[in-house]
């Protein structure tokens, strides 16, 4: 009988096909997931005329050039095959229909010769087209985006981690009238999306003031059912004991909650800072909404008005959709295991 | 509850001292001396409401306040914001979306884009739920399996999980457009090139595929948590039964994986409802109204119309939060059902 | 019901070697107990027979048949999960009746055997439960019906009781000992507890560290310990264990080559007044158990002793005591600390 890909374990010792369809599914997986983002990094390095040529080539390349003695331009070098078969490199000068005039690099004294175009192929040499990078940084406001984003996403999680952690001290340590009450209406809007209340929230953010703020993206979110219940079911684990002992030591309250269970909470806290990270640098429909004035956008809204605006401009919106993805891709690289294991055990993201 | 809502870190350990928990301790401690005397005067039993206050507070004012107004804005119309200023006009609204000659057919809606949302959102969470869960499934089931780098081809798989929408739906753009890496595939293939964006239907099930690609890492992750808390030795006593390994399958593994399966379909189902960044991104609801969705609709008219109506996005927004609610309902049901049968 | 033929049986995980050869004969029907300390490779060695490890050499072999290559299902033997290992979400009824289902056998034969298996083991009014329903020592009874049903050439049991009571854990094995006797199957018990080893097995393999100390029926292990280690391990309290020549022994003849000298507790009396004493214990703790009494402490050179007396002990802590040695229950052992030559 044979083992199938659907038991745990395969027979021990044994490589059978089963485990050759496993690994084969997985260097599937390798390429379909990494592929698109490596692909990505690699078209943001070609210049714009690379990045619309068809098949596109694979690595960032750009044609080859030289100076020639006598001409005022570098001038792009090919390779060319001469009427004997011959190969030759030259660069040309000008380009006449489907001719071009092309010179001898090693002898520029040399008449032009004519050489029909389908003779030649350029020569290209791996490059990186730093400028995508450096200009967008330069000529748009792409490091005010990643500025505002930074600023919301720190104050957000910050704000978050302060007012969930108070919240589910109260709800974790004591009894109280009304805490039932309290409990239910945690549970029963973990599932509210702003989605649904977009034009509401958007009065009420107006009505205060903050419209094109970055507080009126900041503050909406900060209250989090799901932090509140994160960190409630963790606080329930600490032992009651601890906290009457410091009662008995005459500590506040506050005390308690600041210098007790805070510090003993800290890989909730951790797990709930790390999914509050995620959710505000990533955060998409309500900036789009509540954001209207490009100095006030973040990174995703920012990126999303290019794609707009800058339909051709494709060598920018490459390198810039890199910049934006790159702080994750570093976060992920060094907490991936705790991030993933935060995320097992608590069932969202 | 399923098993992987239980916070596992069973044993508090105290965290390191170290210069973030100096600052944060600091930070915490300019409020010992008012939260004191609030103590003092208010008493211990008032305590537990100031701990709650601020959460309350911004609860009040950005999630029930707005969920009032919006009540109120789906029975007024104009378009003014106050709702003060707005004229009552009934269930007007409400009979706007439902205005169709016939509702398999959104063009004879007048709401015709709510409508053409609506079948979009159905078509993109049904055969999402599929492939998401499928995929997610057989991911799992490999990587549950005896395998060298486990860790790493998790990563590999969960990587894409925190990709912001935006950029998911760049990547994705860019490969797909019409001189991209997937048409010169096709065309080395001896293909024609397609153009996956334009053609209503390859931009749907592209729409679909882009989600799948970005998410199905996470339920990955829990399904396999889900396999991995199945104890090794009841394969073992499987194994000393002779049990054939689609039986294992059929008879063990899936009614033990069950809880977390009802998890992860619920939540693609209540996430597929209210997908809107990548598809936006990616093909901005088109072609046409092709990709169209739900959320788009309620966005767009509630900010991007030029008459910004909220009555209609408030009416189709609480039809929304309507199934949203019924479908949350339905995973608890389906918990607490499968926690009362275990304990039976 | 078969017999089991281990050869040159050895387990490496990496570069660690948990089993370093292991030779063993079970007869048909023979109850056979693995005893050794925790992580000394017992589970290892049962699991490999059972074929859900593989062995990285030698030979397994199942009525004279080499299984060495097949896989656990292949082999014909049930297994008694140190968890129990029951399906969480199949009734009783269907935890047993899985493995039958398995084979594709007759409905009506599938449901004759479960009950038989039910009744013999006072399962019968909880067919329709739950393994989460039912108390610590049904779920046992529930794991060793699993196995009873299948019919099974050996069965093998990975420490079953260790998950009792105390209480529960000296019925259970009261029973086990009955189901042997009733079923007459061949057995292969795995325990860490020389107790569980004594009272049920017909015979006892002592392993260490991945290696056979001895094999024998239990009295000869307790009576000839082939080795310190056995000696030290079979019988409670421990055997004591003085070095040859040292002072206490001044009164004995050591064979040639001895080493080590051994005499368990119950082999030691306390003089009475006026006795010749072979050595003076200072005496620490003493254990009354009611029907006995244990006093432990140091003799005069320092090494630490226990001497069993009757339960009318009288020494209390800081008293000196003579004790004598049953010069028929010496032990000796050489360099090697193998036992020498009685
Ligand atoms: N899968 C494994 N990988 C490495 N070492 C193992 C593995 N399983 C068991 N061991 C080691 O083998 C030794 C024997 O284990 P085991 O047979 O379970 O001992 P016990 O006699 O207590 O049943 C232990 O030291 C254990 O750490
Ligand atoms: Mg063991």
């Amino acid at each position: 009988m044979k083992a199938s890909l659907l038991t745990r374990r395969r027979a021990p010792g044994r490589l059978d096909w089963t485990d050759i369809v496993s690994y084969a599914y997985l260097a599937l997986g390798v390429v379909m997931m990494f592929g698109p983002v490596l692909w990505l990094a690699l078209s943001s390095f070609k210049t714009p005329a690379a990045l619309i040529e068809f098949p596109p080539s694979f690595l960032p390349a750009a044609q080859r050039v030289v100076t020639v003695e006598g001409y005022a331009q570098p001038l792009e070098l090919y390779r060319v095959r001469q009427p004997d078969g011959s190969v030759k490199e030259m660069a040309q000068i000008r380009r006449v229909g489907l001719q071009a005039q092309m010179v001898d690099p090693a002898a520029p004294a040399a008449a032009p010769v004519r050489v029909p175009i389908e003779a030649r192929e350029p020569l290209r040499e791996i490059a990186f087209a730093w400028s995508n990078y450096t200009e967008p940084l330069k000529a748009f406001s792409f490091g005010r985006f990643f500025a505002n984003s930074l600023f919301v996403t720190v104050v957000a999680t910050l704000i978050t981690l302060l007012i969930n952690s108070m919240a589910a001290y109260a709800l974790s340590i004591y009894e109280f009238r009304g805490k039932t009450a309290a409990l239910t209406m945690v549970i029963g809007t973990l599932m509210i999306p702003i989605t649904i209340i977009l034009a509401p929230v958007y009065l009420v953010v107006s009505a205060i003031g903050l419209n094109n703020s970055l507080w009126a993206v900041i503050l909406p979110g900060a209250a989090t059912p799901t932090g509140v219940f994160l960190l409630r079911q963790y606080m329930l684990t600490l032992p009651r004991d601890l906290i009457e002992a410091a009662r008995m030591d005459h500590a506040s309250e506050w005390r308690i909650y600041a210098r007790i269970v805070m510090p003993l909470a800290a890989p909730a806290l951790a797990v709930l800072a790390i999914f509050s990270i995620m959710w505000r640098w990533n955060e998409f429909l309500w900036p789009l909404a509540v954001l209207t004035r490009s100095e006030v956008y973040t990174l995703q809204i920012g990126l999303n008005a290019f794609q707009g605006e800058l339909q051709t401009q494709w060598h920018y919106l490459l390198a810039m959709t890199v910049m934006t993805l790159l702080p994750v891709a570093l976060v992920f690289v060094f907490l991936q295991r705790f991030i993933t294991t935060g995320i097992a055990n608590t069932g969202m993201k | 509850m399923s098993s992987t809502q239980a916070p596992t870190q069973a044993a508090p350990k105290p965290a390191r001292e170290g210069l973030g928990g100096r600052v944060v301790a600091a930070a915490l401690g300019l409020f010992d001396a008012p939260m004191a005397w609030l103590q003092r005067a208010l008493g211990l039993g008032a305590m537990p409401y100031a701990f709650l206050a601020p959460n309350v507070l911004f609860f009040g004012v950005f999630v029930f306040l707005p969920i009032a107004i919006n009540l109120v804005y789906a029975v007024t119309g104009g378009v003014n914001i106050y709702p003060s200023q707005r004229p009552f006009v009934g269930a007007d609204h409400f009979r706007a979306l439902g205005d169709c000659a016939s509702f398999l057919d959104p063009a004879t809606c007048r709401e015709d884009h709510f409508w053409r949302g609506v079948r979009n959102t159905l078509v993109f969470t049904f055969f999402q739920m599929i492939a998401m869960v499928g995929s997610a499934l057989v991911t799992a089931l490999v990587l549950n399996r005896r395998i060298v780098a486990r860790g790493f081809f998790r990563a590999v798989f969960f990587f894409p999980v925190l990709l912001s929408p935006v950029v998911v739906a760049l990547i994705w753009k860019w490969i797909l457009q019409r001189d991209g890496l997937l048409n010169a595939a096709l065309v080395a293939a001896g293909g024609e090139k397609i153009l996956f964006l334009v053609e209503p239907t390859w931009a749907m099930a592209w729409a679909i595929f882009v989600s799948v690609w970005a998410h199905m890492g996470f339920y990955t992750l829990i399904l396999l948590a889900g396999l991995q808390a199945i104890p090794a030795d009841i394969y073992e006593a499987a194994e000393m039964d002779g049990t054939p390994p689609t039986r294992v399958f059929w008879r063990l593994t899936l009614p033990l994986l069950w809880p977390n399966l009802v998890v992860v379909l619920v939540l693609v189902l209540i996430r597929g409802v209210q997908t809107f960044d990548e598809v936006f991104v990616l093909t901005g609801g088109g072609p046409g109204t092709a990709t169209l969705m739900v959320v788009q609709y309620i966005y767009e008219t509630a900010f991007a119309n030029p008459v910004q109506n909220f009555g209609l996005a408030g009416a189709a927004s609480i039809l929304l939060g309507a199934l949203l609610f019924a479908l949350t309902m339905l995973q608890l049901a389906l918990a607490r059902g499968k926690s009362k049968e275990a304990r039976a | 019901m078969a017999s089991l033929t281990l050869r040159e049986v050895t387990k490496a995980y990496g570069a660690t070697q948990i089993l370093k050869g292991i030779d063993l004969e079970v007869a048909d029907g023979e109850f056979v107990v693995f005893v050794g300390p925790s992580g000394c490779g017992k589970s290892t060695l049962l699991r490999a027979i059972a074929g859900l490890e593989r062995v990285t050499s030698g030979r397994i072999a199942i009525d004279g048949r080499d299984v060495t290559q097949e896989r656990a299902s292949e082999r014909g033997l049930a297994m008694v999960f140190q968890s129990y290992a029951l399906y969480p979400h199949m009734s009783v009824y269907r935890n047993i009746a899985f493995a039958l289902e398995n084979l594709r056998m007759p409905r009506e034969e599938i449901d004759a055997r479960v009950r038989r298996a039910a009744k013999m083991l006072r399962l019968e009014p909880y067919l329709d439960r739950k393994p989460g329903a039912l108390s610590g020592g049904q779920r046992q009874r529930v794991a060793i019906g699993r196995a009873v049903v299948r019919d099974p050439k050996i069965f093998l049991f990975d420490e079953p009781l260790s998950n009792l009571d105390a209480e529960l854990r000296v019925a259970t094995r009261k029973e086990l000992a009955a189901l042997h006797a009733e079923i007459g199957g061949t057995i292969i018990y795995v325990t860490h507890d020389q107790v569980e080893a004594m009272t049920l097995a017909d015979r006892i393999v002592v392993l260490q560290a991945g290696k056979v100390e001895q094999i024998g029926a239990p009295l000869d292990l307790y009576n000839r310990p082939a080795n310190r280690f056995v000696a030290g391990f079979i019988g409670s309290p421990k055997m004591n264990f003085l070095a040859a020549g040292s002072a206490p022994l001044a009164a004995l003849a050591a064979p040639a080559g001895a080493r080590t000298f051994g005499v368990r507790p119950e082999h030691a009396m306390i003089a009475r007044d006026g006795e010749a004493a072979d050595a003076r214990l200072s005496v620490d703790i003493v254990e009354r158990l009611g029907g006995e009494s244990y006093a432990y402490g140091a003799l005069q050179d320092g090494a630490p002793f226990c001497v069993r007396a009757g339960d009318a002990l009288a020494a209390r802590r800081g008293d000196s005591i003579g004790v004598r040695f049953d010069r028929a229950r010496l032990h000796w052992f050489g360099e090697d600390d193998l036992a020498l030559g009685a």
